[in-house]
């Protein structure tokens, strides 16, 4: 997965085609660039949970704008990940609310079960650990966020096992629009 | 046409100009220094925060004054603004805050530095700034790189300025360098090793405040103030450039070619790569004379070299000039006659 | 409790429909707005309510609308700060997730009042989830007809999208947002011009927080006189106060502002007082850019009136002895907690949030962590203490955009108030870094 072998140039699915041309028609003709942001997004649910150089690239030809522009952008938003992750990345929120509630011994925690060290990816391959500033649920600390999902309020060993068991068995896949990707418990039971 | 009154000096200027440029056309040790804003590059200006000035009226028609201290390179002048420099406290315990903030990662290598001599950051740091650090962490550090065969890039010793970003994109149809990563963690990059090849790249050389970015072909050869810079020009062939150049000799060798700068170190007249890199024959050019370097500097203040000035140069200037050079002496002008 | 203008529904069965909303009073405000108002006459509401932005500057609404500029035939827009990454604010996406129409339903009405064509929603990046909950909404409202092509036959025609972000707090920052929206870094702009005059494209825009959009809703169905009726002095209307930290009940809680910060934290209606049964040591009452006082301040102010949860009587004092209402981001510590680690903690998130632009904020963020991490760490010495106050004040009211303050006030408010803690870890490093510890010893309060 290293980017400088198996240069294949990579291809956006057809449904990633389509969300990228209902995206476009979001924003005047002339300022298409606008739609980097979310077609980046797209990129990084299509090819592996981050976006490679030839990623970035193949998104600057789908806009028509220059490399650098995408690479500047990517590498200034923390949610892109710039280099192969493991199949499920946590996000785990270290800003101070959630520290008031224990992310700390949180992610002292997930490093001891996933075998994962914060910035790296377990040995197997499942579990990358990424330490985020705040997710905004200061409320439900601490925190985890995998892909789309927010899991809260995991201040127990058992909330924990729940996050990872359910994980175990999933299997990430871009998102289609309109499709709803499943409420955090405490905007269900608000 | 708008009036302000910048440290107690009248000036008139049309409308639109900036703070700063106005007290540029007073002129002397009132102007205030500039480490990002570059004249000819549009958009550049107000991140370097080292031109921050206190305006103490708005204008004529709301003189309340501001309220908090606005960079006056891209702060436009009202009528009958008035703006304190110098002449103010707050601006110039800022100023020294924005040296130290500026320093604290910095290498301070001047003395391996081929910047030294002609470094905005130095002059800075020389007249604004104090001789002893309060910082204790580690300095953040990078790898140099090079941008293709020419030009290296040192990156720690950069100040995010961006102008050598405004520079490609103005100059150069495909930009391949920018600002990657955020905060402290920035860096000028092309990410991917892209090559900068342009027949104008090596103007960000010129453009870089610091010594980040230098010329390769130069590197080491000689200390800039033991050259002597000469203005020549040559027919060049290269659409958008008209071969008007500074050449910096050492006894008959010409070291290095740049463009000419003005009092305030901006270029006025890019050059091209071929100007800048492959003619370093005298008989590559026509001479037009020494080139005057206006500007104080921290190698004339520090009296590493005496101040010398051309004495014909002398005659020529205005008697109001050399009250001037006599208030305030260590101007270093015609090179050649030192 | 008080009125609940925003929330009143937030439970109900399938309130994130189009249906259930409309069954609900929703979208009336459109309704009234395009049918019987002029755009002039829904600012003049909005001014009347004397809503104020509810992102986190307080700034009147109604007034900033005013300010847009309006050339002939350059489109105008309307867009809506949804990028809420304050820490300790968590209301902007219970309400969108919860309520995704109350917002849509502001837009139309705000656009309408600005006479944008096109406006879009910024959401951070992070919450893709709400993202979708959003478009489902919208896509329902464009087929119900109050968006699109002639609203309701007015005449009146509404484009609206949603834009992720992707991971930076400087975004929320309005200018930033909008570089962000143009698919850029999110460096903030130099100002002026400002964004009422060239916002998004170098177009005219207005740029408001959710709830502050949310709060037009019910300001055009009740009247800007009946909102204003609600709260205290220039503190009208309700506002979502996020609470979190060392409380029992934290949640969003929607009051009347004017509830005194003591009934807050410890009524049953309200937060429930301090978890554990344990005291409360300091509270951050407005996300964590705003200064943070010890409990004595919080719940009296230095004359020794009750504090009430409202713009004034939070910052009464300035910032010698208050602090700020500012986002309604309500962040409680209990009397275990150690505000040298907490202040090392916001100091962290506001160094990796910088930009990197300017200079001050960009290198001086990233001082005052180290210094900060080194005194929690019992390696500081009390020149580190003084050193922090210089560079937070180099940092503040230098730089292009408000992060700096940010960043400034929560280092400067916790040298200020907890001194004494910061100089124990200094004189006492064992004690300081031991597992747990925490410095029992009297706040400063004054």
């Amino acid at each position: 997965m290293e980017p400088t072998t198996a240069p294949t140039k990579p291809q956006f699915s057809p449904a990633a085609q389509a969300e990228i041309k209902r995206l476009l028609t979001h924003y005047p003709e002339d300022r298409s660039k606008s739609a980097l942001l979310p077609i980046l997004h797209i990129a990084q649910a299509e090819f592996g949970g981050w976006v490679s150089p030839e990623v970035q690239d193949l998104v600057a030809e789908t806009l028509g704008i220059k490399p650098i522009e995408v690479y500047e952008v990517a590498t200034f938003y923390t949610q892109y990940n710039l280099k192969p992750v493991g199949k499920h990345v946590l996000e785990i929120c270290r800003t101070g609310p959630c520290m008031l509630r224990g992310s700390d011994e949180l992610t002292a925690h997930l490093e001891r079960i996933t075998g994962a060290k914060v910035g790296g990816t377990s040995p197997d391959g499942t579990f990358t650990l990424k330490e985020v500033e705040c997710l905004a649920a200061c409320g439900f600390a601490p925190i985890v966020q995998v892909r789309e999902k927010y899991y809260e309020q995991l201040d127990t060993p058992e909330a924990v096992d729940a996050m990872l068991n359910e994980l175990k068995s999933l299997v990430h896949r871009p998102i289609l629009p309109w499709e709803e990707t499943g409420l955090p418990n405490s905007l269900k039971n608000y | 046409m708008a009036k302000i009154t910048f440290d107690g000096i009248e000036v008139e200027v049309p409308d639109g100009t900036t703070i700063l440029n106005a007290a540029r056309q007073i002129g002397g040790s009132i102007v205030p220094p500039a480490m990002c804003y570059y004249t000819p590059l549009k958009g550049s200006g107000g991140k370097c925060r080292a031109c921050l000035v206190k305006v103490s009226a708005g204008s004529a028609k709301d003189p309340r004054p501001m309220p908090k201290l606005v960079a006056s390179c891209i702060t436009t002048v009202q009528d009958g603004m008035v703006v304190e420099n110098t002449i103010n406290q707050q601006v110039m315990d800022v100023r020294k805050g924005i040296v130290e903030m500026l320093l604290i990662n910095h290498p301070l290598d001047c003395p391996v530095c081929d910047q030294a001599g002609e470094c905005s950051l130095q002059d800075f740091a020389f007249e604004h700034g104090v001789s002893t650090t309060r910082y204790e962490e580690e300095r953040r550090t990078f790898e140099k790189i090079d941008i293709g065969p020419l030009i290296q890039l040192h990156m720690t010793r950069c100040i995010l300025c961006y102008r050598c970003v405004y520079t490609a994109d103005q100059l150069t149809p495909e930009r391949v360098h920018g600002v990657l990563g955020r905060g402290d963690a920035s860096e000028i990059g092309t990410y991917i090793e892209n090559i900068i090849d342009n027949e104008f790249s090596g103007n960000v050389i010129d453009v870089c405040p610091v010594g980040a970015l230098t010329d390769k072909t130069f590197r080491f050869k000689q200390r800039v103030w033991f050259t002597k810079p000469v203005d020549a020009h040559r027919d060049c062939t290269t659409d958008k450039c008209n071969g008007r150049v500074t050449l910096w000799y050492k006894g008959k060798d010409v070291l290095r070619v740049t463009a000419r700068k003005d009092a305030y170190g901006e270029v006025k007249e890019w050059i091209c790569n071929t100007c800048r890199f492959d003619k370093k024959e005298t008989s590559d050019w026509v001479l037009e004379g020494p080139a005057h370097i206006s500007r104080a500097s921290v190698i004339a203040q520090n009296h590493y070299e005496l101040p010398v000035v051309n004495p014909q140069v002398i005659q020529d200037l205005p008697e109001s000039t050399t009250r001037e050079l006599e208030r305030n002496p260590p101007l270093r002008l015609g090179g050649l006659n030192n | 409790m008080g009125r609940k203008l925003l929330t009143e529904h937030i439970n109900v069965e399938g309130i994130n429909t189009f249906e259930v909303y409309r069954k609900h009073g929703g979208y009336r405000s459109v309704e009234k707005a395009l049918k019987t108002m002029t755009p002039d006459e829904v600012v003049e509401e909005v001014k009347k309510s004397g809503l104020r932005g509810r992102g986190g500057a307080g700034f009147p609404t109604g007034m900033k609308w005013s300010f847009l500029a309006k050339p002939e035939g350059v489109p105008r827009y309307l867009v809506c700060n949804a990028d809420e990454s304050e820490p300790g604010t968590f209301k902007d996406r219970q309400l969108m997730s919860k309520l995704p129409h109350l917002l849509i339903e502001g837009m139309i009405t705000g656009s309408y009042a600005l006479g944008a064509r096109t406006s879009y929603i910024y959401i951070r990046g992070e919450l893709l989830y709400v993202l979708r909950i959003l478009e489902k909404a919208i896509a329902e409202a464009y087929a119900a007809g109050f968006l699109g092509e002639n609203i309701l036959g007015s005449g009146y025609s509404l484009d609206l999208h949603v834009h992720p972000g992707a991971g930076a707090y400087i975004c929320g920052e309005e200018t930033a947002l909008l570089e962000s929206l143009e698919g850029k870094r999110g460096n903030p702009r130099n100002k002026p011009p400002f964004p009422a005059v060239q916002g998004l494209y170098a177009r005219p825009t207005v740029v408001n927080n959710v709830e502050t959009i949310a709060a037009v809703v019910p300001i055009i169905n009740e009247g800007g006189d009946e909102y204003a009726k609600l709260g205290v002095g220039k503190s009208t209307g309700t506002k979502l106060i996020s609470a979190c930290g060392h409380l029992n009940k934290p949640g969003i809680y929607e009051i009347e502002l004017g509830v005194p910060v003591e009934e807050f934290i410890y009524s049953d209606e309200y937060c429930g007082g301090i978890w554990k049964g344990r005291d409360l040591k300091a509270v951050v009452a407005g996300g964590s850019s705003v200064p943070i006082l010890p409990k004595e301040l919080i719940l009296k102010t230095a004359a020794g009136e009750n504090r009430l949860m409202t713009y004034e009587s939070l910052s009464d004092g300035g910032f010698v002895t208050g602090t700020m209402l500012g986002s309604g981001g309500f962040i409680a510590m209990d009397e275990t907690t150690c505000i040298v680690k907490n202040t090392w903690n916001f100091s962290r998130f506001y160094h990796h949030e910088s930009c990197g632009q300017c200079s001050p904020c960009r290198e001086g963020t990233g001082w005052m962590e180290k210094v900060l991490h080194r005194l929690e760490h019992g390696h500081g010495s009390m020149h580190d203490i003084d050193l922090l106050v210089s560079v937070a004040k180099q940092i503040e009211g230098n730089t292009i955009c408000p992060l700096g303050e940010a960043a400034a006030w929560p280092v400067a408010a916790a040298v200020r108030h907890f001194r004494h803690e910061f100089e124990w870890h200094v004189t006492h490093p064992k004690e300081a870094t031991a597992p747990g510890a925490a410095y029992r010893g009297p706040a400063v309060l004054a």
